[in-house]
């Protein structure tokens, strides 16, 4: 199992990164490939947020105003495109760079030079995708789900994004192997599995669902590939396909996509409330294996995104069974953390301030998900904006909560330095309160029936989504402050020490000094 | 670089700047932007070529470097540990890949195709859309589609080229496992032998594949444009004759490998990783067997 990986690492190495670009070109230690997923996902950020300030800038009022429908359709397909595969999934993947091989005590991840690999290839593929906006026919405009025959209908545009996604696949699943690879084979001795921190359990798991799942996206992409440029008939009736199989094969990796993009989160905040809590993580055990079943029942819920698509109803039953069963394991955790914080002496920093948020908000998109998995009310609600704000609360103040956690909770340790905490609290405070602004209303607009990717609308949605639209140029422009705490914080700022924080937080990590060294555990950490 | 730091075997070697994964990076875009030209129409095929020959001198360059370490006996244990994990998860998801594919196969034959013939609760996609169609497997669609005019088509016999496929690879996965076992007991004149032998029934293989393609996009009127069976009968044999290329490209390697004198009885990650390419590539081919050519 574990050890002998780490025995002790090397002796003779420079402890100094290389100077220049060539560090950055050539490197092959974890911390500063974790350094580069972050940045790069914090671009992504801006550049997607960019694009949803479009989006609801034109839905600001009805009508058409400010752009044409094709850009207005291009940019929600890119704006899903670049959250979910260039802010999301690279700073998950950042932050288990940085954060596994400090927290199993290895002297850095397993396979480093394809550690590398799997970074630098993202630039590529995003460079790829954003390029698309300027061929002609314009960017992909058929929704972020591909669906043919419409997406199999794109410009030149069409086999560039395809293309895009191949790349970022093969980064995911070189990044997921060796997340597993490390997490599996360079524990420190005593670093029993059910001792690891819940953070490396979740993305194992998320790992083990990124290689399952990232080859079928592959495929079905390559299908939709062939069937534009090499006559296949996958998905063409004609030839005896059928376009609802594309969409069976998308959602077979869409869903466990999602929880892709959620498990490492639960992982995040279940650090992060016991530290401040001042009090272990309540069952931690049953959190594992609510973990492990989420993710095995992840694979057979894809359904439920297709239940207007004309299944038998024996499939619709099916799968509205059993998505309501992932709320058991869902509801495990939640009770688990809101037991974690009774009785606890809490204390409000920013990471647990927005670990709080990811535990209110989060659970109002899964309960509007348990709405969503209701065949005959989704009948009602496919396609409309209701969906849209399930997937909003659980991604938003999910998902990307859960990272600003992560990023406020360990940053002094990356970076030797405290932040400015009174701009993260207003950070913290504006951006929940606009998130809400932003998209609670848009249950409202949905459950009246405003269509999702519509650039108009008629008169009577027209309050709440200006209501929502400030609340996205809110949320928009507090994220600027987030952008300056954090570089204010790498150029300095008050010392850091080893605990960071006064809550005594537990873990590994918190042994090295801050800013943790460039080769960490160059002897092996005792784990008792 | 890497060169520079000669470490103890005991402590796990961490490479220090390697300027191969960036090549490797610039090599997709290339490769990727070459195969986006050419499908657009902006170049001519030979757009792919700098994409190709970046990518070979990627895997000469890359792998020359960690077989240069490994035989300088950098790699510990631990390190043979991850390189075996890394390659099973590898494996896992070229599982996965054509997993997509079986599925695509089995949704259209067990539900597409029945659907589209009405039945089920489909009844009004005939009466509305293909009242005359009624498909069975194999079918081409409603439309008949395919290169010939009559829209008919024939498939490949499973008793022919694909029995005697089905026994080469069978064969090779015998030889190589006895190559294996060579190696273990210290045989090497014996591991030379089958190892050769079995990437030699691999490209055989290959060949015959290439023969099967040949009869039938000439004479069986079988082509990627066959609707739904030439699609999923190209694509899922298609892909599985390039992992078999390229495990025979590997089982090549690894042979001119063992002739070099690399590897050890107790030592020889690299053999086995292709050794279990391989185990895997035939597995496909059975399932491809059974459920494409024989069922
Ligand atoms: C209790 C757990 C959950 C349940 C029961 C659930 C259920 C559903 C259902 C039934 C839909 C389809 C709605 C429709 O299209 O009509 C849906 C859509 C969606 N869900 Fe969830 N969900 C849950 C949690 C999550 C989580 C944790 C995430 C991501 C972090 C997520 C992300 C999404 C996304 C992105 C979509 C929309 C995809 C699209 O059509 O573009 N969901 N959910
Ligand atoms: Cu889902």
């Amino acid at each position: 199992m574990a050890h002998a990986s780490a025995e002790h690492a090397h002796d003779d190495h420079p402890d100094q990164p290389a100077t220049g670009i060539k560090r950055w070109l050539f490197t092959t230690n974890h911390k500063d490939i974790g350094t580069m997923y972050l940045v790069f996902s914090l671009i992504m950020f801006f550049i997607g947020g960019a694009m949803a300030m479009v989006i609801r800038a034109e839905l600001f009022k009805p009508g058409l105003q400010l752009v044409d429908p094709l850009f207005y359709n291009s940019m929600t397909t890119n704006h899903a495109l670049v959250m979910i595969f260039g802010a999301v999934m690279p700073a998950f993947v950042g932050l288990a760079n940085w954060m596994v091989p400090l927290q199993i005590g290895a002297p850095d991840m397993a396979l480093p030079r394809m550690n590398n690999f799997s970074f630098w290839i993202l630039p590529f593929a995003f460079t790829l995708m954003i390029l698309t906006f300027f061929v002609p026919g314009g960017a992909a405009a058929g929704g972020w789900t591909l669906y043919p025959p419409l997406s199999i209908q794109g410009g030149d545009s069409f086999p560039m994004v395809i293309f895009a996604i191949h790349m970022m696949g093969i980064s995911s699943i070189m990044g997921a192997i060796n997340v597993i690879v490390t997490i599996v084979n360079m524990r420190a001795p005593g670093m029993t599995l059910l001792k690891m921190p819940l953070f490396c359990w979740t993305w194992l798991i998320t790992a083990y669902l990124l290689i399952a799942v990232m080859p079928v996206l592959a495929g079905s992409v390559t299908m939709l590939l062939t069937d534009h440029f090499f006559k296949t008939s996958f998905f063409n009736a004609a030839g005896g396909g059928d376009p609802v199989m594309f969409q069976h094969i998308f959602w077979f990796f869409g869903h466990p996509e999602v929880y892709i993009m959620i498990l490492p989160a639960f992982g995040i905040v279940s650090e992060i409330l016991p530290t401040f809590s001042r009090k272990p993580l309540f069952g931690y055990d049953s959190m594992v294996y609510a973990t492990a079943s989420i993710a095995f029942l992840s694979f057979i819920v894809w359904a439920h995104h297709m239940f207007t698509v004309g299944m038998p109803l024996a499939a619709q039953l099916f799968f509205m069974l059993s998505t309501m069963l992932i709320a058991v394991p869902t509801g495990v955790k939640v009770f688990n953390w809101t037991a974690t914080m009774w009785r606890g002496s809490l204390s409000f920093e920013p990471p647990m301030l927005f670990a709080i948020a990811f535990l209110f908000l989060f659970t109002i998109g899964g309960f509007s998900g348990v709405m969503l998995a209701f065949v005959p009310a989704d009948f009602q609600y496919q396609d409309t904006y209701f969906v849209v704000a399930h997937f909003h609360y659980v991604l938003v103040p999910g998902a990307v909560f859960a990272i600003m956690a992560a990023v406020y909770y360990w940053l002094p340790k990356w970076t030797g330095h405290m932040y400015n905490m009174t701009l993260a609290n207003w950070h913290f405070w504006l951006s929940t309160i606009f998130v809400n602004v932003l998209f609670f209303p848009q249950h409202f607009l949905g459950l009246a029936g405003m269509p999702r990717r519509i650039p108009d609308y008629a008169v009577q949605f027209a309050d709440w989504n200006m209501v929502s639209s400030i609340g996205a140029f809110g949320f928009g422009l507090s994220q600027i402050l987030f952008a300056i705490v954090v570089i204010q914080c790498a150029r300095g700022g008050k010392k850091a020490t080893a605990q960071v924080w006064d809550a005594n937080p537990r873990g590994l990590e918190w042994t090295l000094p801050s800013p943790a060294p460039y080769h960490s555990f160059q002897s092996v950490p005792e784990v008792k | 670089m890497s060169d520079a730091h000669a470490q103890s075997a005991d402590s796990y070697y961490i490479p220090h700047g390697s300027p191969w994964p960036i090549f490797g990076s610039v090599t997709l875009f290339t490769l990727m932007g070459g195969a986006i030209s050419a499908l657009n129409g902006w170049l001519p095929a030979w757009s792919l070529v700098p994409g190709f020959v970046m990518l070979c001198l990627l895997f000469i360059f890359w792998f020359s470097t960690v077989i240069g370490e490994n035989q300088r006996g950098l790699y510990n244990l631990a390190v043979d540990r991850s390189f075996r994990m890394g390659m099973m998860w590898f494996i896992f998801s070229e599982v996965m890949f054509f997993a997509a594919f079986f599925g695509a196969l089995f949704y259209a034959r067990e539900l597409a195709v029945p659907w589209l013939s009405g039945n089920g609760v489909k009844v009004f996609t005939k009466m509305l859309l293909w009242n005359d169609y009624a498909g069975s497997w194999p079918s081409n669609g409603p439309s008949a589609l395919g290169p010939r005019a009559n829209g008919s088509f024939e498939t490949v016999p499973a008793l022919g080229l694909p029995a005697i496929n089905t026994a080469i690879l069978l064969a090779s996965s015998v030889t190589i496992t006895i190559a294996h076992h060579a190696l273990i007991a210290g045989h090497r004149g014996q591991v030379k032998f089958f190892l050769a032998l079995t990437f030699l029934l691999g490209f055989t293989f290959v060949g015959f594949q290439a023969m099967e393609y040949h009869e039938a996009y000439t004479e069986l009127g079988l082509t990627l444009g066959t609707g739904i069976y030439g699609s999923t009968f190209f694509m899922l044999t298609g892909f599985h004759g390039m992992h078999v290329t390229l495990g025979a490209i590997m089982l090549t390697v690894i042979w001119f490998r063992i002739m070099r004198g690399h590897f050890t009885p107790q030592r020889h990650f690299a053999f086995e990783a292709v050794a279990w390419y391989w185990h895997f590539v035939d597995v496909v081919w059975l399932g491809l067997f059974i459920f494409v050519y024989w069922l």
